[in-house]
């Protein structure tokens, strides 16, 4: 067992050398690693708590996919049946309670409306799962619930264009390397490496970034604006700039144009020079708009943003040609924003940040420099005392400390997995754990050789006896690693991960590699005593 | 040359003989320890307890009272302070508003950071956590879960590898370790977060590796002294593993030294759990998870059969003729 074989030798070797050199790229400098060949530029990536950056977890509210579902539900009720022909009169439509109910008028049409309002509620899968359940009750009242597929369906495709529209914004902020995954079902996280400004990147992704033009109802009563109350067909929105001092406004319910017919959007400054964002329609926005501020010239129209009003000016001219501008009380910074979210789209769903971790690139570079400094203190410290302890013995478990310790980073580039804070506490751990194999084949050795084996079969003994041992101590302690892979979150799962990396590779260097060092010294010197 | 032996040959410590004094002390520590963990708890990081906590780095040594008194000042909330090593460094906590979602949570890292560059100019932050009341929640019932799975995986896995005395005593053992570390945590008050889950969950994994060694070599000798009486035996297992005991702990507490004293302020915590964790998992498994053996009355016997049971290959190879003699 002490014989290896020359393909043996290279089965053990060849895979430490590659793992050797897969660490090499995360030691270099960019420009270096720029002219390796590409299967040679993985590297350990650094977690956010060492390269600094942000780290923000964003939920959509359910409610609320549901809530504009219905919303939208019954505008094409209302446009279906009173537009569509032959018209159905129908009564108040309201929808409360999750529910979008109304009543008929006649009641020989019930059916007639049913059969109409029917194909709008069909899903758009294939499952043949409706969206909706369509029923009528007190023979008049049509009813309409949305069923639990269907919002799970709208959950789930909103938050793709979320995660979209993100990926889009993050991009326009020209940060590099973001992450932006999905999480669970109504869940976006999204890291952005040495980020300066956090709170910039977070009013960017709070932002629905939802765009409407709407007429301003100028036969409004402004003491009843004031209290809230709008005439039919407006309504009364925010409007914190309102230079009557008011902070609200009434506006025509209905839409002019809206986002959606947005082809470009970015800032600039208008004649005195305060800054702006120009926004460019496409055809059929251009048109819309033009129809209406042709229409509707010397009055006010309001730009509306996310239900606030930001501003209301009057239309001097009618605004041909698909271009406008939107102005706002903007710094350059905010109309610079607002310009990337409209170029991105909107949020299918407003986000909220229920979790952010910020950490300034300075804490980061400490804690590299921190970490580095404990890891290198720590190898030192542990290998003198391993050649204390096991002489020569302990010299060949130090090579397989420092070779498994390369390689682990090696491993890490290879798989992208991101080094951490914890992480870097799993590889001191792993360094002291390391030499535990290693620990156990010696001191098996030493036992055999004061029970009276000789040099080569204590050796051969020690290592065979070991190895059982070993393997055993670290199935279990890769189940706690592989539990805490599942499981864990942030710092758990770095932890995690290089733990389990570092159990696989220490077992190798540890009880393979030191016995092919063994085993080519014994055949070179054939000792007949040894000091361990 | 001399080779360093912490623990010399022939070294025959008779552990067993101690047990019930180690057990009525084990049992009194772990008492205390759960005792004050209910009585004072813990010091729950955001990670917990959801909350925002803002890191500030003044450029001279800052008294906490001043900056105390700055952050009362702007009514956010009652704040809890926290110095680390160095005194530069300053961690403040304060609780999450109930309303207004991010933008509130925002206002308030505004708030904090303005009248905090304002009354002590030069201050850096170099960390922003903000964590909502329902994350904090899922946190909690993930760390608590990955612990108890863990730890009930491991006793499983060396019940069906040995018999079942060994998962019983092991998880006995491993939920001692736990509970002295919980314990630590509630008499030194320091943050416990996400990043001493990933600490408890490695003591887990330590003190399973070295029960795992003990009761490797304990199985071991079953086979080989089948006459052997278990009180001997037991001590003649963890005395021959007692060299091996003493050089790993050795060399993880070095690592973990450096780790203290080098590794930065934010893993202070986190190294000094798992320093206590390796001095409390090395304890019970020399102490208590092998005289437990005893107690569960565990017999050479029982190890017969189920040996008889595994393929005979590897019965032979353990059980056939070896010479064990002490030849000259």
């Amino acid at each position: 067992m002490l014989n290896f074989s020359r393909w043996a030798v290279t089965a053990i070797l060849l895979p430490l050398v590659i793992g050797i050199l897969c660490a090499v790229p995360s030691f270099l400098p960019d420009t270096a690693v720029e002219r390796l060949p590409s299967f040679m530029q993985t590297r350990v990536n650094l977690g956010l708590d060492l390269s600094g950056g942000s780290h923000l977890l964003l939920e959509a509210s359910t409610q609320d996919v549901a809530k504009q579902r219905l919303v939208n539900m019954e505008e094409q009720v209302r446009t279906e049946l009173r537009r569509g022909s032959p018209r159905i009169a129908i009564g108040d439509i309201s929808s409360r309670d999750g529910k979008l109910s109304f009543m008929v008028r006649d009641p020989s049409q019930v059916d007639a409306a049913v059969e109409r309002v029917r194909p709008l509620t069909q899903g758009a899968g294939l499952t043949g799962q409706r969206d909706f359940n369509v029923e009528v009750v007190n023979s008049s009242t049509i009813v309409i619930t949305p069923t639990n597929a269907g919002i799970d369906n709208a959950v789930k495709s909103a938050m793709e264009v979320a995660t979209e529209v993100i990926r889009k914004r993050i991009d326009e902020m020209g940060t590099r390397e973001p992450t932006i995954q999905q999480q669970g079902g109504n869940r976006i996280v999204v890291q952005v490496p040495g980020l300066q400004n956090p709170k910039a990147l977070k009013d960017l992704l709070g932002q629905t970034a939802k765009l409407e033009f709407k007429l301003v109802d100028t036969a409004a009563n402004p003491s009843e604006v004031a209290q809230g109350r709008a005439p039919v067909g407006s309504e009364v929105l925010p409007y914190l700039d309102n230079p009557s001092g008011v902070p609200v406004i009434a506006v025509k319910r209905q839409v002019m144009v809206s986002g959606e017919d947005l082809t470009d959007a970015t800032q600039g400054y208008d004649q005195n020079n305060q800054p702006i964002v120009n926004i460019r329609f496409n055809g059929s926005g251009g048109r819309k708009f033009g129809q209406v501020t042709s229409q509707n010239v010397n009055r006010p129209f309001a730009i509306i943003l996310d239900g606030k009003v930001l501003s209301a000016p009057n239309i001097n001219e009618p605004i041909l040609g698909g271009s406008a501008q939107i102005s706002g009380n903007f710094t350059v910074e905010s109309a610079n924003q607002l310009a990337i979210a409209l170029r991105s789209g909107k949020l299918p769903v407003a986000l909220t940040v229920v979790e952010e971790r910020t950490v300034g690139p300075q804490l980061g570079a400490d804690s590299i420099r921190a970490g580095l400094m404990a890891s290198i203190i720590a190898v030192v410290a542990v290998a003198v005392f391993m050649f204390v302890s096991y002489g020569r013995f302990g010299m060949y478990a130090n090579l397989a400390v420092a070779i498994n310790v390369l390689v682990i980073l090696g491993v890490m580039g290879m798989l992208g997995a991101t080094l951490t804070l914890p992480g870097i506490a799993g590889f001191v751990l792993t360094i002291g754990t390391a030499v535990d194999a290693n620990v156990l084949i010696y001191e098996r050795i030493r036992e055999e050789r004061r029970r009276g084996r000789n040099v080569v079969q204590a050796i051969e003994f020690g290592y065979k006896e070991a190895s059982r041992t070993i393997f055993e101590a670290n199935v279990t302690h890769a189940i706690a690693g592989g539990i805490m892979l599942a499981l864990g979150s942030g710092p758990v799962k770095g932890f995690a991960i290089v733990l389990l990396i570092g159990i696989a590779t220490s077992v190798f260097t540890a009880v393979t590699f030191t016995r092919l060092l063994a085993s080519r010294w014994l055949r070179a010197k054939r000792p007949t005593e040894i000091v361990i | 040359m001399k080779l360093l032996k912490l623990v010399p040959d022939h070294t025959n410590i008779g552990f067993v003989k101690l047990r019930h004094w180690a057990f009525a002390l084990t049992a009194l520590l772990t008492v205390l320890a759960v005792g004050t963990t209910a009585y004072r708890g813990l010091n729950l990081g955001v990670d917990f307890v959801g909350g925002l906590m803002i890191e500030a780095r003044f450029p001279q040594a800052v008294e906490t009272d001043r900056v105390r008194s700055t952050i009362a000042a702007l009514d956010v909330g009652e704040s809890s302070l926290q110095q680390f090593g160095d005194p530069n460094t300053v961690q403040i906590r304060l609780p999450l508003p109930e309303q207004g979602g991010a933008g509130a949570a925002n206002a308030i890292v505004e708030k904090t950071r303005n009248a905090m560059t304002a009354q002590f100019p030069g201050v850096t932050f170099s960390r922003y956590d903000t964590v909502s009341g329902k994350v904090s929640g899922e946190l909690i019932q993930n760390g608590v879960l990955a612990v108890l799975l863990a730890v009930i995986g491991i006793a499983v896995f060396s019940w069906f590898r040995y018999e079942w005395q060994f998962g019983v005593s092991t998880f006995v053992a491993i939920m001692h370790d736990l509970l002295m570390t919980l314990g630590f945590f509630a008499v030194t008050q320091l943050e416990f977060d996400l990043n001493i889950v990933a600490a408890v969950l490695t003591i887990v994994g330590y003190s399973i590796n070295d029960k795992m060694v003990i009761d490797d070599r304990i199985r071991e000798n079953m086979r080989k002294y089948r006459k052997m009486d278990m009180k001997a035996l037991i001590d003649l297992s963890v005395n021959e593993t007692l060299p091996r005991t003493v050089m790993t702990s050795v060399t993880i507490m070095l690592a973990l030294g450096a780790l203290l004293f080098f590794g930065g302020h934010v893993l202070r915590g986190f190294t000094a759990a798992m320093m206590l964790g390796i001095v409390v998992g090395t304890y019970s498994s020399v102490y208590v998870s092998s005289s437990l053996l005893i107690t569960l009355g565990l017999s050479p016997q029982v190890s017969e059969r189920k040996a008889a049971k595994t393929n005979i290959a590897d019965r032979a190879e353990r059980t056939g003729p070896r010479d064990d003699g002490a030849r000259p």
